[in-house]
């Protein structure tokens, strides 16, 4: 078993986003391959956390797991208040809806739609209204700064704008969790910066922030960084060793 | 459900807009997807289409020919005339009968001869048969003159003796013309020729004949041994009819005597060549249209494929597995149905040409035209399927790496 990573009475926070106890993925293969070895960690509501660790060291497997994009293994998952790990597909669906947002590395943005359309696609499976969906598009195309682009074809976008708007299909759902995944992985510096600062404004405003990356910049501006390497998930900073 | 979890819910009008915009916003993918279909649905119309127009022509033809004709001859032959004199006046009384009359070829013995002058041939085996025909037997046989006129009901009563050629006769007696007023030596008395015949639509025997009235021939000739028919020709439909009453009308004492020969039911007949037909258009109608079905699954299952990117991202926005079958089939179904309604058209358009070139009249049953979206529809959902499973199966944590 690892040693317990940033427990809830480390954290000077009110309360806990994410809950997890024994946490761990195994593929069945063959050949069968341990992606993520039991880990117990928590993030606080507000908190702005950097998981990094090199190629192939369970980086994904976490995130998808953290995103119920997978189901793990074994062990004890409590996302915003509800134990998550042994749900079902169509509950995991209702909370991914609902309480997750992610932002990839390459953007998945529907190319042959605007950036209006791919951001009201993130309220698609709430059931929203379309009109109230438009409204809260465009709120949130203003908040990242493209409202001049909202009637543009993502596929016509820049890698930096591309970012903005999957940052923006997030925040239309007010998510519990934002889940992202080497989110600057194919912009240059300058987009980057961009892209880091818009999350440091979300962390600013009370966004849960967790961003999987192995650069160490990025890292950087977290509030707290998590160091997984070959499955195995350790906080540098912890006295625990 | 889970308590505390809200659902994820997709509603249909979004199922819908979503299906509608990706259609929509790759068209040549669209109508690639949609050919098979449209080729499918084209010749299921376009072929059921032929098959109700070849029906309608095949009918007009059975319902033309061979449906009017029916013949009455003598159940129990011992020699004499079983049918009563007056067979034209009694049986033209009757519904749906044109013509009717007796008609019979006078037994040769060697003796009649026909003949252009009054001295007998030498050499008498080649002479024309003579037959003896009521003016409603001529009529029935629907003939066409050569030059004259046929005999009509005044030189039936008057026995007159008279006669009408049959071409192939004329020709073997040399008869070209009538205004010269022929005539033709039968036994040892002249017939005025008054017509000649071209052809007959029935009885081409006729032809090659002498035709003189019935009762010039009883009078004149010998007829014991003859056999005596009566040919009818009746209104379209009526035949069966007219086989039923005639022997009834002829002879109401002793019906059975006589026997009616009616041709094969028309509807009967008409429905079994339809059905044929049928069936045969169907079976190829059924072919395309599997061959539509698996062009348009073959191309939602590549475009599943190459969208598994998009159907992962719509799995991390929280769309169950449903959603997304229910999104690609709803997709494969519009596609099957616009596929259907252009299907349609063309297949309309392929009838009017081929009927136009063949000289038909293009009868397309409506039903037919307005079901085709249906069945494209039914056909692209049916075909969307096992791309929706197979999407709805996308593992979302691998589509969505890199």
């Amino acid at each position: 078993m690892n040693p317990d990573v940033g427990s809830a009475s480390d954290l000077a926070i009110a309360t806990v986003v994410v809950r997890v106890e024994g946490l761990s993925k195994v593929f069945l293969g063959p050949p069968e391959v341990t992606a993520l070895q039991p880990c117990d960690f928590q993030v606080g509501t507000g908190e702005f956390v950097a998981i990094t660790g090199p190629s192939g060291s369970g980086k994904t497997t976490l995130l998808s797991l953290l995103g119920l994009l997978d189901a793990p293994t074994a062990g004890r998952y409590v996302l915003d208040g509800l134990d998550v790990a042994e749900l079902s597909d169509n509950d995991r669906a209702g909370v991914r809806a609902r309480r997750i947002g992610f932002v990839f590395q390459a953007f998945h943005l529907v190319g042959y739609r605007t950036v209006l359309e791919n951001v009201e696609l993130g309220l698609l499976y709430h059931g929203t209204p379309k009109r109230e969906r438009r409204q809260r598009a465009l709120e949130v195309i203003d908040r990242v700064g493209l409202t001049g682009r909202k009637n543009g074809l993502c596929s016509q976008l820049s890698g930096g704008e591309k970012q903005r708007v999957a940052i923006a299909r997030t925040l239309i759902r007010k998510p519990a969790l934002m889940l992202c995944d080497e989110p600057t992985g194919n912009l240059d510096t300058v987009n980057s910066d961009t892209i880091l600062s818009t999350l440091e404004e979300l962390h600013a405003e009370g966004m849960t922030v967790v961003v999987i990356t192995h650069d160490q910049a990025v890292a950087a501006r977290a509030q707290r960084n998590l160091l997984i390497r070959d499955g195995v998930l350790t906080e540098p900073d912890s006295s625990v060793p | 459900m889970t308590a505390g979890i809200e659902p994820s819910r997709l509603k249909w009008s979004d199922t819908i807009s979503e299906a509608l915009s990706s259609i929509t916003q790759r068209p040549v993918r669209t109508l690639l997807t949609a050919l098979g279909t449209i080729l499918g649905v084209g010749a299921f119309v376009a072929t059921n289409g032929l098959a109700e127009t070849a029906r309608a022509q095949v009918s007009s033809r059975f319902d033309a020919l061979k449906a009017t004709e029916v013949r009455i001859q003598d159940a129990a032959p011992d020699d004499t005339n079983p049918f009563p004199g007056d067979v034209g006046a009694r049986l033209e009384r009757l519904n749906g009968i044109n013509h009717a009359g007796l008609y019979f070829t006078i037994p040769d013995n060697g003796t009649l001869q026909p003949r252009t002058t009054p001295t007998r041939s030498t050499n008498p085996s080649t002479t024309a048969p003579v037959i003896a025909a009521q003016p409603g037997a001529l009529l029935a046989a629907l003939p066409t003159l050569q030059v004259g006129r046929l005999y009509d009901q005044f030189f039936e009563d008057e026995s007159v003796r008279v006669a009408v050629l049959g071409r192939a006769a004329a020709s073997q007696l040399g008869i070209a013309r009538i205004d010269n007023q022929p005539a033709v030596f039968i036994g040892d008395n002249a017939y005025t020729i008054i017509g000649i015949i071209d052809d007959v639509e029935r009885n081409p025997d006729l032809l090659l004949a002498v035709i003189i009235p019935t009762s010039t021939a009883t009078r004149d000739l010998g007829v014991a041994g003859a056999t005596y028919q009566v040919l009818i020709d009746t209104q379209p439909g009526a035949a069966a009819l007219a086989g039923r009453q005639a022997p009834v009308a002829l002879r109401p004492d002793l019906p059975e005597r006589l026997q009616a020969l009616v041709p094969p039911d028309p509807k009967r007949l008409r429905n079994q060549v339809s059905g044929d037909i049928t069936s045969l258009f169907l079976s190829l109608s059924a072919l395309a249209l599997l061959i539509g079905t698996v062009a348009i699954a073959n191309a939602t299952l590549l475009n599943v494929i190459e969208r598994r990117s998009e159907i992962g991202l719509r799995r991390a926005l929280g769309a169950k597995r449903a959603h997304i079958s229910r999104q690609i089939t709803v997709e494969a179904a519009l596609v099957g149905a616009g596929a259907g309604a252009v299907g349609a058209s063309l297949g309309i358009i392929g009838i009017v040409i081929t009927s136009a070139a063949r000289g038909w009249t293009a009868t397309i049953d409506p039903t037919m035209v307005l079901i085709a979206p249906a069945i494209g529809l039914a056909t692209g959902a049916l075909a969307g399927l096992v791309p929706a499973i197979r999407a709805s199966h996308t593992p979302p944590a691998e589509t969505l790496r890199g």
